[in-house]
């Protein structure tokens, strides 16, 4: 089969549409609605909590590379500043642009400017491509976050270990929508009357990556473009990468149910801390109203009714690495995951006989 | 009293008490579908049921005072004005009066 064509646009939009696949319902596994009410509470707490021991280790290990500057104790120090400044706020900006990190909106909307620029997303523009991530996940011609394309692009998601396309791609957009205009895809999912806003947002970035220049220039050193800007971005690029492919790496496309499209991995606790629980991804997606501190118990309360989740992340890498590996030669295959004996399916689910963890499928 | 309350256009929606505190219902009534909140304040108030970034049933959300957050996209309104209050909510909700008279929760949904 040929490789599938991931363009978004009107045409591909009505095209889904009459498939069904746009905007469609999907599958909810069944909580009990008091269950969900207690889950979905909010507090500002817990977010509290982890931006200041966020915030502290980014001073530590930046107060660290600033005084080891010159030797090589720099190199430790600002590999864990970037992973704490790039690889941390990939979860940041998605939790508070859910604004479910904090009871207090404007505590969300300020954490998301904040870290949209850290991960190099443009708030408005990423908002509402996470809006139609989440309404049409993994819908080819309609969700513009399809993490890999099939077949994959391994050149890419090695160069992305180091945020390298990831950022290229990012500066290009920030310069398009600085002289004001959109992209077809884009200007398929954000509504007329947010535009100004993302021009707006492209031209300030613009003149604080102009700042910091100026700044490294007149104190001539490299130093300030260790702190801020794409560069600690690109440095904590790889902790994007690993968690970000566990999402939905390898899986099916163009199903109406969360748990065949998308992973929930155990990690560690340090871990947990950095990705803000978004390893529990399919109780995230089916629930997004529940915040990043309710996930475990969330998850403890329909795994009965999901595919068992992965023990740890490499345990889904020894299954994402083959499929991948696989889909760049037969793009029509996809990893299916087995639902529990009992578990409630999705209307159109055609579940495969003796399904395992690397059972595959083809599209037809 | 129910018979006058018709007779002004309000409809008898469910008793005051089938709604927690805290929580809401929805409503049909005719091409309408409705959301019926009481507030932890034991104050009611009605919405459209439906969220108008896209459509996803607002009782299926999440009540937060006098904010009713959609479980799709997490889009807000305020309950008591239908201000939609950010992205991806951007166009308010149409509300409805509100009454409870003896027990029963009354809307008037006008020409529905």
């Amino acid at each position: 089969m040929a490789a599938r064509d991931y363009t978004i646009n009107a045409e591909t939009i009505r095209a889904t549409d009459a498939r069904g696949l746009g905007s469609a319902a999907w599958y909810k596994s069944p909580v009990p609605r008091a269950e969900l009410k207690a889950l979905m509470q909010r507090s500002d707490g817990p977010a509290l909590r982890d931006t200041a021991i966020l915030v502290a280790l980014l001073l530590a290990s930046g107060v660290a590379g600033y005084f080891a500057w010159g030797t090589w104790w720099a190199v430790p120090a600002f590999a864990l500043y970037g992973l704490f400044y790039g690889g941390s706020t990939d979860s940041r900006w998605h939790e508070f642009g859910h604004g479910t990190a904090f009871k207090t909106m404007r505590l969300n909307n300020l954490g998301y400017d904040i870290a949209s620029f850290m991960i190099m997303r443009e708030p408005t523009l990423w908002r509402w491509s996470h809006t139609r991530h989440h309404t049409d996940t993994i819908i080819v011609g309609r969700d513009p976050e399809i993490p890999l394309a099939r077949p994959p692009d391994i050149a890419g998601i090695l160069l992305n270990i180091f945020a390298l396309k990831s950022t290229w791609i990012a500066l290009r957009s920030v310069v398009r929508h600085a002289g004001g205009r959109l992209t077809e895809q884009e200007a398929t999912f954000i509504p007329e009357g947010e535009r100004p806003k993302v021009y707006r947002e492209a031209r300030t970035w613009l003149v604080i990556y102009a700042a910091i220049l100026v700044v490294a220039l007149a104190t001539r050193s490299f130093l300030p473009l260790m702190y801020v800007g794409p560069i600690p971005t690109i440095i904590g690029g790889w902790f994007v990468i690993l968690c970000g492919l566990t999402q939905h790496a390898g899986m099916a496309e163009d199903v109406l149910d969360h748990r065949l499209n998308t992973r929930t991995v155990y990690m560690n606790p340090f871990f947990r801390f950095l990705y803000l629980n978004m390893n529990y991804h399919i109780e995230h997606h089916m629930f997004p109203t529940v915040p990043y501190y309710a996930l475990p118990k969330l998850h403890e309360a329909m795994k009965a009714d999901t595919p068992p989740p992965y023990p740890n992340v490499l345990a889904a890498y020894r299954e994402i690495i083959p499929a991948l590996i696989r889909q760049t030669k037969d793009p029509a295959w996809h990893i299916v995951r087995p639902l529990p004996g009992d578990a409630k399916p999705f209307a159109d689910y055609q579940p495969f006989a003796n399904a395992g963890s690397m059972t595959g499928a083809r599209l037809q | 009293m129910s018979e006058t309350l018709a007779a002004e256009g309000w409809v008898d929606a469910c008793a005051a008490d089938a709604i927690g505190r805290d929580d809401m219902k929805p409503f049909d009534h005719g091409r309408l579908t409705l959301a019926l909140y009481r507030t932890a304040e034991d104050q009611y108030y009605a919405t459209d049921g439906i969220c108008t970034h896209e459509a996803a049933d607002l009782t299926d959300g999440f009540l937060m005072e006098n904010v009713i957050e959609c479980p799709r996209h997490n889009g807000r309104f305020d309950i008591r004005t239908g201000e939609a209050l950010g992205a991806p909510a951007c166009v308010n909700l149409v509300t409805y009066p509100v009454k409870v008279e003896n027990g029963r929760v009354w809307v008037k949904v006008g020409g529905a």
